[in-house]
């Protein structure tokens, strides 16, 4: 069995919190907050204002550029504010909030839950269609799905990868979705494959999902050219350019190269079958899976939430905070973001709430690097942790910059690993943003 | 014996050669140095701060003896004196600047801004500002991680574990905005210098409107414009819900002070108006 080759870490996973629920549907919110910047690339611009009444599916922020994603009603009722609200981490965003009245779709969206195997849609049609319905990466990165399957010229595509992996502890939502929608995931897949022009499409799933293995071995007999392809349990094996390596051994180069360089395009489970509903049902991303997970949480469950879903009205229907000091994480423990503001709501990206007691995520004491080389060891991306947090430090941006900083994919191996409990990714992260900020400035001159 | 003499003898022989091709080589391919440069770099401070924005003080230097018009080059540290100095010596007109210090502008203290969360990461403003708003509500108040202090080269800026604030020693201070360009808030402004480390200006950068500020911080200000109206000199303006005293307008009349609502706008090293209709002043 197959897996990245360099680097990589063991955390444990945590899964089994919350692996046996199924995906429950969450209550709908009275009110909904929006967020105008739910992806990465421009925020998008609102369509409605205030008073305006809306329904579910409606358009109601289009998206600005190509870099950009469309924004759609969560719920049907009136828009009472377009304004700055504080985010999970309490900085301030452009929102929709949408007062909630009924539950009425928009016209033309298909709400049955049969399958529709059949699509003769173009490759341009679908991408159209992905992009009308505001579809982004749903693994966390939310990179625009529409730009991600649209092939710059001279380039070609050879195969689809579909990211099954969710190498993240703790975090189930993928894998309840591959079990319980394995169909739809399917012919998302193949949808995928007709945008993209390919004729082979592997879904990655690592060996400690063996079920979803099994499940979606047994579909894939359906379909031509999708093969499900177990790997070795390894995190991050679910960022894009180590599952490429996982699957096909081409390494993709250094930015600005991208996947589509070595011939591959990579989409999340999750976002194929958002991708199955976008192009069969016209149903636009409006809901996600969303686990809420945490060793102290008292029922755990992987919930089905419309987004703008306040967070801690998910916390409240799995039992609410345990008592004591918690620390709320927007994704899982190794790459998710603390939240200090529990009223911001869910996004496009918000793939699980983990839950950790303020004792588990106490870091320890740090003490100086006796240069073990441990983080290099755990680096997937092969560079030097311990050397480009030192420049950080020191405020070498040059020197970090030739050492490849915007290589950094932010897993959070290094820190995890350093016996000296060195804030490793606090400084390499800081220093991977001050970078990108010195070469879009550049840029931007030229 | 002899053996010392066979060692000796050659290594002195080599030497003298490689000195006398030293000697021809360094003539051949001297650089031509203004000798005045060594001479402005004695009279700067030294303090390779860069503050003027070259390197360090011989980078100043050679600019200041090779560039004609020296008006746009200054060095902070050393002041008006220092470069009056260099500018007699060089035969230049002195470049004039009036002197500057570096102001904190944040009042959000402990007592007044009170913590909502706690943040157990590196310790670093930079790191912190990257990860979320701060400990507090008000996203754009000072964290008092110290970045500053770290930055600072003159000993001038100081966490006061009493406010967690930063707090600048306008004595030592040099204005070489090292300060400035470290705090990843915005919140340091170099302002201009009054006799005495006199001052007025506003401490608040809140970007909020101002029920939001008001929530999050007592000593914030809420950009009501009460000062801008009772300004004479046309020094107050107010964007983005945040007032800014320009220091090179304002009189330190104080009349903005009594005025502020919140205490927003502090003042150093002067005694309140005294009260009129309203008796209602704020305290330093």
């Amino acid at each position: 069995m197959k897996t990245f080759p360099i680097g990589g870490v063991h955390p444990s996973d945590n899964k089994k919190w919350s692996k046996s629920k199924a995906i429950e549907v969450m209550e709908l919110p009275d009110v909904v907050t929006i967020p105008l910047a739910q992806h990465i690339g421009a925020p998008a611009t609102a369509l409605v204002k205030k008073g305006d009444a809306v329904k579910v599916g409606d358009k109601i922020a289009e998206a600005t550029g190509f870099m950009s994603a469309n924004i759609h009603a969560p719920i049907s009722g009136t828009v009472t504010a377009v304004d700055l609200q504080p985010n999970g981490q309490g900085l301030r965003q452009m929102m929709v909030t949408i007062k909630r009245e009924g539950d009425e779709w928009a016209e033309g969206i298909d709400l049955s839950t049969d399958l529709v195997k059949e699509c003769n849609l173009s490759s341009a049609e679908i991408i159209a269609r992905i992009k009308e319905a505001g579809i982004v990466g749903m693994g966390g990165a939310t990179f625009p799905t529409h730009v991600k399957l649209s092939i710059p010229e001279g380039k070609r595509a050879e195969i689809l990868i579909i990211n099954g992996v969710e190498c993240e502890p703790y975090l189930t939502s993928d894998y309840r979705t591959m079990l319980e929608r394995g169909e739809e995931l399917l012919v998302g897949t193949s949808i995928l494959m007709k945008a993209v022009s390919v004729e082979k499409a592997v879904i990655g799933v690592e060996n400690n999902k063996p079920d979803a293995i099994k499940h979606l071995k047994e579909l894939a007999k359906g379909y031509n050219g999708i093969e499900v392809k177990p790997l070795k349990t390894m995190y991050p094996q679910g960022g894009e350019k180590q599952l490429i390596a996982a699957v096909t051994g081409r390494e993709v180069p250094a930015p600005p190269a991208l996947p589509i360089d070595v011939g591959a395009v990579v989409c999340n489970a999750s976002t194929a079958v958002a991708v199955y509903e976008a192009v069969q049902k016209n149903k636009p991303l409006v809901q996600r899976v969303v686990t809420v997970t945490g060793k102290s949480i008292k029922d755990t469950k992987n919930l089905l939430t419309r987004f703008g879903t306040p967070i801690s009205a998910l916390i409240e229907k799995c039992g609410g905070l345990p008592e004591g000091d918690n620390r709320v994480l927007n994704g899982g423990p190794m790459m998710g973001r603390p939240m200090s503001n529990l009223a911001s709501p869910v996004m496009k990206g918000c793939s699980g709430i983990t839950v950790i007691s303020g004792k588990e995520a106490l870091r320890g004491e740090p003490s100086a690097c006796i240069k073990c080389a441990k983080c290099i060891e755990a680096c997937p991306m092969g560079l030097e942790p311990y050397l480009l947090a030192k420049q950080s430090k020191k405020k070498a941006w040059g020197e970090m910059e030739k050492n490849d900083i915007v290589s950094c994919i932010e897993c959070g191996c290094c820190q995890f690993t350093c016996p000296a409990n060195i804030a490793l990714l606090d400084y390499v992260r800081l220093g991977k943003q001050t970078v990108m900020g010195i070469i879009r400035a550049r840029n931007a001159k030229k | 014996m002899m053996s010392l003499f066979y060692t000796i003898v050659p290594l002195c022989a080599i030497g003298l050669v490689a000195a006398i091709i030293l000697y021809f080589v360094s003539q051949k391919f001297k650089v031509e140095e203004d000798p005045r440069i060594d001479d402005v770099e004695k009279m700067l401070p030294g303090a390779n701060c860069g503050g003027c924005g070259f390197p360090g003080c011989r980078g100043l230097a050679t600019a200041l003896v090779e560039k004609e018009d020296i008006s746009s080059l200054y060095c902070s540290v050393g002041g008006g004196d220092c470069m009056k100095a260099i500018a007699d010596y060089l035969g230049k007109a002195a470049p004039v600047k009036e002197p500057q210090v570096a102001t904190v502008r944040c009042g959000g203290t402990c007592e007044k801004r009170p913590r909502t969360s706690t943040y157990a990461g590196t310790k670093s403003c930079a790191i912190a500002s990257g990860v979320y708003k701060g400990e507090t509500d008000c996203a754009y108040g000072c964290l008092g991680y110290g970045d500053c202090v770290e930055a600072c080269a003159f000993d001038a800026i100081h966490i006061n574990p009493e406010t967690g604030l930063a707090e600048v020693d306008a004595d030592k201070c040099t204005a070489c905005g090292a300060c400035v360009a470290a705090c990843p808030k915005g919140i340091i402004e170099l302002r201009k210098k009054w006799p005495k480390n006199r001052a007025i200006y506003v401490s608040c950068v809140s970007k909020d409107k101002g029920p939001v500020t008001m929530k999050a911080c007592k000593a914030g200000c809420i950009g009501c414009g009460k000062c801008v109206k009772v300004c004479e000199f046309g020094a107050i303006t107010i964007e983005n819900n945040v007032a800014f005293i320009d220091s090179t307008k304002c009189r330190l009349c104080r009349k903005c002070v009594a005025e502020c609502p919140t205490g927003a706008i502090k003042m150093v090293g002067l005694a309140p108006l005294p009260p009129k209709e309203k008796p209602e002043t704020k305290e330093n």
